[in-house]
């Protein structure tokens, strides 16, 4: 461990703003990677099921 | 032509249907593999590797710096070069490959100016610099925005594919002229170029967690560009009868 | 009807000869560019400060971000026309060479835009107080690095030009192509003001000369056809 304690881990030597700022980007990042295309695909299979059934309806 | 000396699976990439049943094959493992070497690159970098004896524990800023750099670039190279093979051989995949990594690949430029940036107030003082490696990540990012650009200004796919393809190579073509240039006029204006990452002299407890941040960087990410190309597939492809027997299995 | 072989050249020289003629029947249009040229100078002292000094710091890199602007502004009208009245269609359909065509077009087009801001600049580097060592250094630079900005610009300009509103959208695909230009050439005028060779500098230009005139009408010509097919 290079810290003495969790307090010590959290103000990373004066500069917790900045690491933890950075941190959470990348979080928010990956997050929002992830999630965006996972979401669309949903809406995607929901708009194209709902399409197939009113062409079925329809033939 | 050139079509003789390639092998038989780069055609079968070829196929969304291959690709889209590939990828969804590979997904799990990526999804494991790659928050596990996330996790573990983490906590090594955060809380066990050691602090720089200059910028101290700031320093821990380039377990995400660097590998959101080096993924940009090397995205970008992958979204020219899927361009390149939907231009030469109009296959559709490598279109919608080249589609699916542009917004991800300018994401990873923002995060790599943000953490850079960010990275740049204990060391030196202010937000922002201009740098040669910042200057020129920020046109790396102009480069991105230009082809999301003209991708969404054209109306057809193929077209737009084409279009983005072309200028996505010319900007391939640029960016060693681009990044020499920046480094020139670096140089004239900054004579002590203070570099971020200390490059060689970098121990084995620094650059093993970032090693390991870098492949889940490309893991992560690669795992995004799958979900991203199986959208762009089934929206494309939507009126192929494999599709709706995918949707009728589901509803 | 008899097959009258065209030679490369010929077909060079006629398609510059027409393009020539064309932008000199709209003459109000082609001030545009150097009047824009001015303007962009203009704003600076009136937005920032009149200060000679400060200004002269400024006049370098001001005098080629304004003539690289100018330049960018102009490029929409390069296929434009002939893409509304259908005749670029039918200079993709010949069987002459693309590259050839580009290039008459560009070279044409440079003329009424790039080698004219070069030959206005000195009177706007006069406003900026440019020293008058950097004049020299001034105009060499932008007669080796306007044309390359027009090739590069030819490109945005064939990606676009089927788009209703493509105007902002050249800029921002070409702007950062733009910029090692802007970079080798406000650096040659910084260093003829402060008496440094300006060989290298001329050399750097002229390489990026030679690789936009070897590589851009090969990508115009493919944007060209991209363009109107779609």
């Amino acid at each position: 461990m290079a810290f003495e304690s969790f307090a010590d881990f959290l103000e990373m030597g004066g500069h917790g703003l900045y690491v933890w700022l950075c941190y959470g980007l990348g979080l928010l990042t990956i997050v929002l990677s992830l999630l965006l295309p996972l979401q669309q695909g949903k809406s995607i299979k929901r708009d194209l099921v709902r399409r197939l059934r009113r062409e079925e309806r329809s033939a | 032509m050139a079509t003789k000396w390639l092998p038989r699976w780069f055609f079968q990439l070829a196929s969304p249907r291959w690709c889209y049943q590939f990828t969804g094959k590979l997904i799990p493992w990526f999804a494991v593999i790659s928050i596990t070497l996330m996790v573990i690159g983490t906590i090594w970098g955060l809380a066990f590797a050691p602090a720089d004896y200059q910028q101290g524990n700031s320093f821990r800023i380039i377990y995400l710096h660097v590998p959101s750099a080096i993924l940009a670039q090397s995205f970008y190279m992958l979204m020219a070069l899927a361009g390149a093979i939907g231009l030469i051989w109009k296959m559709k995949v490598a279109d919608m490959v080249a589609k699916s990594v542009a917004p991800i690949g300018a994401a990873l430029a923002v995060l790599a100016l943000l953490t850079g940036a960010i990275w740049g107030k204990p060391t030196w003082g202010s937000w922002w610099v201009w740098d040669a490696r910042l200057t020129s990540m920020l046109v790396l990012l102009f480069l991105y925005l230009g082809v999301i650009a003209l991708n969404s200004a054209i109306e057809s796919e193929t077209t737009a594919a084409q279009a983005t393809a072309v200028l996505a190579l010319v900007g391939l073509v640029n960016i060693p002229i681009i990044k020499y240039s920046v480094e020139w006029w670096n140089t004239l204006h900054q004579p002590a170029t203070f570099k971020l990452t200390e490059k060689p002299a970098m121990p084995a407890e620094m650059w093993l967690p970032l090693l390991v941040m870098l492949i889940g960087f490309y893991t992560i990410f690669g795992l995004a560009l799958m979900l991203r190309l199986r959208n762009e597939i089934l929206v494309r492809e939507r009126r192929a009868s494999w599709v709706k027997e995918l949707l009728t299995v589901k509803a | 009807m008899s097959e009258r072989h065209i030679s490369v050249s010929h077909l060079f020289i006629q398609t510059f000869k027409r393009d020539l003629v064309l932008a000199f029947r709209r003459k109000s249009e082609l001030i545009n560019p150097l009047i824009f040229f001015l303007i962009v100078v203009t704003l600076f002292p009136i937005g920032v400060s009149p200060e000679p000094l400060f200004l002269a710091e400024l006049a370098p890199g001001l005098l080629w971000v304004a003539a690289l602007l100018a330049t960018l502004l102009s490029m929409e009208s390069l296929f434009k026309a002939d893409f509304e009245d259908g005749s670029l269609e039918q200079l993709l359909l010949s069987p002459q060479p693309l590259f050839m065509v580009v290039l008459a077009k560009v070279l044409a087009h440079w003329l009424m835009s790039g080698l004219a801001l070069t030959i206005v600049a000195p009177i706007l580097a006069v406003m900026l107080f440019l020293p008058f060592e950097g004049m020299p250094g001034l105009m060499l630079s932008l007669l080796l690095g306007t044309p390359t900005l027009s090739l590069i610009g030819a490109i945005g300009a064939a990606l676009t030009v089927g788009l209703r509103r493509g105007g902002v959208l050249i800029s921002l695909l070409v702007l950062p192509l733009y910029i090692p230009v802007l970079i080798f050439g406000s650096s040659a005028v910084q260093a003829a003001i402060t008496g440094l060779p300006l060989g290298g500098y001329f050399a750097l230009l002229g390489a990026l000369l030679a690789l936009a005139l070897a590589l851009a009408p090969l990508a115009t010509g493919a944007a060209l056809r991209i363009s109107v097919s779609g």
